[in-house]
C-alpha cells in the first residue's frame, strides 16, 4: 500500500518557530504562574507562516464540490443557492460582535429579527407559535416528540402513550430522535402508491399511540394525498402529528401543514430557507406548533411587550435543548432570504422547484424507472431506480459515481430503503432548464454506458481527486488523527 | 404570468418551455394531491419583497439596534468568548467550495472537508490529551449531554452526578437530554464529595468550572474511578494549551465550547461542540468521525468512518439522532490554529491569564469588592460587590464597558469577570477606575 498523500497535514507542513498572525504583546505586569503539577509540558501543535496557512485551505478547498461550482441534485438535500449577501449582513459588527448574555436592552436588533422571523416561520407553516433555539433539524424533531411527550405527561397519559409511528420511508433521524424521546418506535408500510398504509395505522391508532413523525411530501418525493384522514384517525385516537419539514421546499407558499391537521414542525433553515451547509453544518432546525403545544415550546422564545423585545421562557417547557438561544447567524440569513423573496416570491421557489423535478422525471423516465411509476406527478424531487441498469450488473453506486466524472455530484443513493437501487434526485428552484438538460444528457449517456461499457462504470470516478476509498480498512483499523511521532520527526529536520 | 426573482434560477420563458414539454398548462397542475380545500399558502403577513439595496438598509438598522461595545471594553463570558479572529479564518472559510459543501458522503468529491476534519479532530485530541475525536457536535451543553447520555449506555446505569460548579445553563441542557430517559441527576458540591460504589454512570465536571475555578481534577479523577464511574469533564480548549489537559487526569469522555477558538461570538450561535473519549469507547460515540484510508490506487485520502453507530444506518438503535458536526465552525477553528500555531495560542492563554490576574489583584484592592475565587483561576472569576451588579452594569454602559455577567443568584451581589487578549493595560485601568466609584 503506497503511502503517497497529495495533500500534506499541516503538521507535515510544519517548522519550528513558525507563526501566520502576530498577537499584541502582554502589556500588564505578570503574574505568577500556578504550581507546575497544574500546568501541561508541551503541546503538539503546527507552526507555519500565513502562505503556508492560505495555501494549505485553499488547495484543500479545490479538492471539494460545492453549489457554487457544481450542479447538486442530492435528494432531500435541498441543495439551492445560498445568496452572498446574507453572508455579508450576518457578518454585521451589531450582529457578529453581540454576546448571548447582555441585557436584552442592549440586544432590541437581533430580537427584533427573532421575533419577525418567528412570526414569518408561523405564519408560511400555518402553526401558531415558532421557537428558533433549536440547532439542527434532528435538534427540532427531538424537541418536536418531547413536547408531544409533555403534552401527554401534562394529561396524565403518559403511562400507556409510547408508541411513536414513523413511516417506513423516513429518515434516519426520525426514530433516533424518537428514541432519544423515549418512545418505542413502530415503522408504518407504505402502500403500492408510495401513500402510507392507512389499514395498518388504523391497526395502531388506540390508547397506546402517543403520535405519529410524517415527512410531508414523503421522502419518495410524493404528496400523500390521505393526509386530512391520517391526520384525523390520529387525532381521533388521542395521539399528536408531527411534521418532518426536510421537504417543505414543495410546499411553501402551495399549503400550510397547519391547516392540513399538524400539530408540530421543525423547519430546516439550511434547506428551505438557503443558509449555506457549510460542509455539514451549522443548520438551524426551528419547531413551530399549534395552539395545544405554545406552553410546551423549547426556550427560549422572543416576546414583545410595549414595543420592547425579550426572552421568555413557556409555563410547560421542554427545557434548553443548548447553552445560550440557537444559531443566531443562520437565522440572519434566513431572515434575509425570506424578505427578499417576499410574500410573492416564496410560492415561486416551490413552484419551480417542482417544475424542475417534474421535467427531469418526465425527461428520465423512459430510460431509468421510477420508484413508484403509477404516480404522474412528483413533487420537489424524483425517486429513481436503477433496476433497469441492474441488468447490466450496474448498482445504482456506480450510475451515482459515475456521475462524478460528468461533473455532478451523485444524487442521494440508497435512500429511501423502500425503494431497490434507489438514485434520489432534486433539483431545487436555484437551476435552470439549461442546467437541467445538461445534466438530463449526461444521465442517458451514462444509461448507454451502462450497456456499452459496463466496466468503466465499476471503476468510476477516474476524473476525482480520489478514486473509490477502502472504507473497510478505515472501520477496520480506525486512524483518526496524526501520529505526533511523524510530527516530531519533522520538526527535527530543517 | 410569473414574477422574476434573483435566486430562482428559470426565466419566464424556460419555465414556459418546460410546462409545454410536460404537457401543462400551468404549474398549479403539479400540485392536484394537495387536497383542494387546503391549496392556501398565501401569506398576507410576510413583507414584499426586497431589493438588494434595501435588504442592506433594513439589516444595518437592525444591527445598529443592537449596542455593542469595543471588545477591548467588554469583560463578559460565561460559556461565550470574545476574541480576536485573524484575517485567514473568514477569507478561508468563506471559500464557495468549503462554505456551500453537503456533508460529504461523497468522498471522491469531498477531500477538502474530510481533511480539514481528520486536521480538527487530531488538534481536539492534542488540545484535551484525549485519544481519540468526533467531528463536532451543536455545542458545547448538548455535547456534555450527549457525553452523559454515552456514559449511561457504558455503564448500563440512569444515574449521573454532576457537581454544583458545572454552568447553569449546562445544567438545564443536561435536564432536558437526560429526563426524557429516565436518566437522574444527582447535583453534588465538590466539598461534599460522596461517590458510591457503582452507583452513577459518571461524575460531570467542568475544567475551569464555571466561576472560573480550576477544580482539583486528580482528586476528582480517582474518587470517580474509584467508584467504577466514568469521569466526564466539560472543558474549555483555550485553558487546555497551558493546564494540564483533562486526558492527562485519566478523563475518560472530554467534551467543550470550541467557540473561543475562532469563532465569533454572534448572539450564541452558530458554535460547536468538541466531543472526544478514550479508544476503548471509541464505538459508543455519537457523531460524525473520519478516518484515514487509500483510495484505489493506493493514495492517502479520507472518509467518514465507524458510520454504523450513526442514526442514517442504525435508525432507532443509533448512539444519537445528531446528524451535523458544526463542520463549518470546525474549519474556522481549524484555520484558526494553523494561523496562531503553537507559539500564539499559547500567548492568547497565557495574555488571558495575565490580564485575569492583573484585574483580580486591582479589584481586590478596591473596598467593598471581594474576590470570592479561593482556588487557581484562568482568566474568569467571581467577584462581589458592594451594590447590585444590576446597578454597575448600568453605569459602566454610560462609559461603554460590558461588565461581567450577574450572578447574584448564586452569590449575593456577585459579578463573573472575564479577561481575554483584547483586553489590555489601559482598558483594564479604566474598568478599574469606574468601578472605583461603587466603594465603600
Amino acid at each position: 500500500m503506497s503511502e503517497y498523500n497529495k495533500m500534506p497535514l499541516l503538521m507535515d507542513l510544519s517548522r519550528k518557530d513558525k507563526f501566520g498572525v502576530t498577537i499584541s504583546d502582554i502589556d500588564v505586569p505578570l503574574s505568577d504562574l500556578p504550581d507546575s503539577k497544574l500546568l501541561r509540558d508541551d503541546i503538539n501543535l503546527p507552526e507555519l507562516s500565513q502562505l503556508d496557512v492560505v495555501r494549505y485551505f485553499t488547495n484543500l478547498s479545490q479538492m471539494n464540490y460545492a453549489i457554487d461550482t457544481q450542479f447538486y441534485p442530492l435528494g432531500s438535500c435541498t441543495m439551492k443557492y445560498n445568496p452572498k449577501i446574507n453572508d455579508q449582513l450576518a457578518s454585521l459588527k451589531g450582529f457578529a460582535n453581540l454576546h448571548p448574555l447582555v441585557n436584552e436592552t442592549f440586544a432590541q436588533g437581533s430580537l427584533e429579527l427573532m421575533y419577525n422571523l418567528q412570526n414569518y416561520l408561523s405564519e408560511i407553516s400555518g402553526m401558531s407559535a415558532t421557537s428558533l433555539s433549536t440547532m439542527a433539524g434532528a435538534q427540532g424533531e427531538l424537541a418536536g416528540v418531547l413536547m408531544i411527550k409533555a403534552f401527554h405527561a401534562n394529561n396524565l397519559d403518559i403511562t400507556n402513550r409510547k408508541v411513536m409511528l414513523i413511516p417506513d420511508s423516513a429518515h434516519g433521524t426520525n426514530p433516533a430522535s424518537a428514541s432519544m424521546a423515549g418512545f418505542s418506535v413502530k415503522s408504518i408500510p407504505s402502500d403500492k402508491n408510495g401513500n402510507m398504509d392507512i389499514e395498518v395505522l388504523k391497526e395502531y391508532a388506540n390508547e397506546n399511540l402517543a403520535g405519529i413523525m410524517l415527512t410531508l411530501p414523503s421522502t419518495l418525493g410524493l404528496f400523500d394525498n390521505q393526509i386530512v384522514d391520517i391526520c384525523n384517525i390520529v387525532h381521533q385516537s388521542g395521539g399528536l402529528v408531527y411534521g418532518d419539514g426536510a421537504n417543505m421546499n414543495a410546499w411553501m407558499g402551495q399549503t400550510k401543514l397547519g391547516d392540513l391537521g399538524f400539530d408540530v414542525i421543525h423547519i430546516n433553515l439550511h434547506k428551505t430557507f438557503s443558509t449555506p451547509h457549510g460542509g455539514g453544518g451549522p443548520g438551524a432546525g426551528p419547531v413551530c406548533v399549534n395552539n395545544n403545544l405554545i406552553n410546551y415550546l423549547p426556550g427560549p422564545i422572543v416576546t414583545k411587550d410595549n414595543n420592547f423585545y425579550k426572552f421568555e421562557e413557556m409555563s410547560n417547557s421542554i427545557g434548553s435543548l443548548g447553552a445560550f438561544h440557537g444559531n443566531f447567524g443562520v437565522l440572519v440569513r434566513a431572515y434575509c432570504y425570506i424578505r427578499t423573496l417576499g410574500k410573492e416570491g416564496i410560492p415561486e421557489v416551490s413552484k419551480n422547484a417542482v417544475l424542475n423535478a417534474n421535467y427531469i422525471m418526465n425527461k428520465l423516465k423512459h430510460v431509468y424507472d421510477v420508484g413508484f411509476s403509477n404516480r404522474s406527478i412528483c413533487m420537489h424531487e424524483v425517486v429513481f431506480t436503477a433496476n433497469k441498469q441492474k441488468q447490466h450488473g450496474v448498482k445504482g453506486l456506480d450510475i451515482a459515481k459515475r456521475l462524478l466524472d460528468y461533473g455532478y455530484h451523485s444524487p442521494t443513493m440508497y435512500f429511501p430503503l423502500i425503494v431497490d437501487e434507489a438514485l434520489m434526485v432534486e433539483p431545487t428552484e436555484s437551476e435552470s432548464k439549461a442546467t437541467l438538460d445538461k445534466f438530463i444528457e449526461a444521465m442517458l449517456k451514462i444509461a448507454e454506458e451502462c450497456e456499452s461499457n459496463p466496466g468503466l462504470l465499476h471503476e468510476a470516478p477516474l476524473t476525482t481527486p480520489v478514486q473509490r476509498l477502502d472504507e473497510a480498512l478505515a472501520a477496520r483499523q480506525p486512524n483518526l488523527k496524526w501520529s505526533p511521532t511523524t510530527a516530531m520527526l519533522n520538526e527535527k529536520e530543517n | 404570468m410569473s414574477l422574476q426573482f434573483p435566486y430562482i434560477g428559470n426565466s419566464e420563458i424556460e419555465q414556459q418551455a418546460m410546462l409545454d414539454y410536460l404537457g401543462i398548462k400551468s404549474s398549479d397542475e403539479l400540485f392536484v394531491d394537495i387536497p383542494q380545500k387546503y391549496r392556501d399558502g398565501n401569506l398576507p403577513n410576510i413583507p414584499t419583497s426586497l431589493s438588494e439595496m434595501e435588504l442592506v438598509n433594513h439589516l444595518d438598522s437592525l444591527s445598529e439596534k443592537n449596542i455593542v461595545t469595543t471588545p477591548s471594553n467588554s469583560f463578559i463570558g460565561a460559556g461565550a468568548y470574545h476574541h480576536y479572529i485573524p484575517s485567514t479564518v473568514f477569507s478561508l472559510a468563506q471559500r464557495g467550495e468549503f462554505l456551500t459543501s453537503y456533508t460529504p458522503y461523497q468522498a471522491e468529491v469531498s477531500q477538502g472537508t474530510l481533511q480539514v476534519t481528520y486536521e480538527l479532530q487530531s488538534l481536539i485530541s492534542e488540545l484535551y490529551s484525549m485519544d481519540v475525536a468526533n467531528a463536532g457536535m451543536y455545542e458545547g451543553g448538548s455535547s456534555l449531554a450527549e457525553a452523559a447520555l454515552m456514559a449511561c449506555r457504558l455503564k448500563s446505569r440512569y444515574m449521573v452526578a454532576c457537581l454544583n460548579s458545572v454552568s447553569p445553563r449546562y445544567k438545564a441542557v443536561l435536564e432536558s437530554y437526560l429526563a426524557p430517559q429516565s436518566i437522574q441527576i444527582e447535583f453534588i458540591d465538590i466539598d461534599n464529595l460522596n461517590i458510591p460504589q457503582n452507583e452513577y454512570a459518571c461524575l460531570i465536571v467542568q475544567y475551569p468550572n464555571f466561576y472560573g475555578s480550576i477544580e482539583d481534577m486528580q482528586r476528582l479523577s480517582d474518587v470517580t474511578h474509584n467508584a467504577n464511574s466514568l469521569f466526564v469533564v466539560s472543558a474549555d480548549p483555550l485553558a487546555s494549551v497551558i493546564y494540564r489537559p483533562p486526558g492527562q487526569y485519566g478523563a475518560d469522555i472530554v467534551v467543550g465550547e470550541g467557540q473561543r477558538l475562532g469563532v465569533p461570538i454572534s448572539f450564541g450561535g452558530p458554535y460547536i461542540g468538541f466531543f472526544s473519549c478514550k479508544n476503548e469507547y471509541l464505538r459508543q460515540m455519537p457523531g460524525r468521525i473520519v478516518g484515514k484510508t487509500v483510495d484505489k490506487k493506493g493514495d492517502t485520502a479520507f472518509v467518514l468512518t465507524l458510520q454504523t453507530r450513526e442514526q442514517h444506518i442504525r435508525r432507532e438503535r443509533a448512539t444519537s439522532n445528531i446528524c451535523t458536526s458544526e463542520a463549518l465552525m470546525g474549519l474556522m477553528i481549524t484555520i484558526y490554529a494553523a494561523t496562531l500555531g503553537k507559539s500564539g495560542l499559547k500567548k492568547v492563554a497565557l495574555s488571558c491569564f495575565h490580564n485575569a490576574h492583573y484585574a483580580a489583584n486591582l479589584l481586590q484592592n478596591l473596598s467593598g469588592f471581594d474576590l470570592l475565587a479561593t482556588q487557581p483561576f484562568f482568566n474568569e472569576f467571581v467577584v462581589s460587590c458592594p451594590v447590585s451588579p444590576i446597578i454597575i452594569n448600568t453605569k459602566l454602559a454610560e462609559y461603554g464597558i460590558t461588565g461581567g455577567l450577574d450572578v447574584s443568584d448564586q452569590f449575593e451581589n456577585s459579578m463573573l469577570f472575564c479577561f481575554t487578549e483584547l483586553n489590555n493595560k489601559e482598558s483594564i485601568d479604566f474598568l478599574i477606575h469606574k468601578l472605583m466609584q461603587f466603594c465603600v
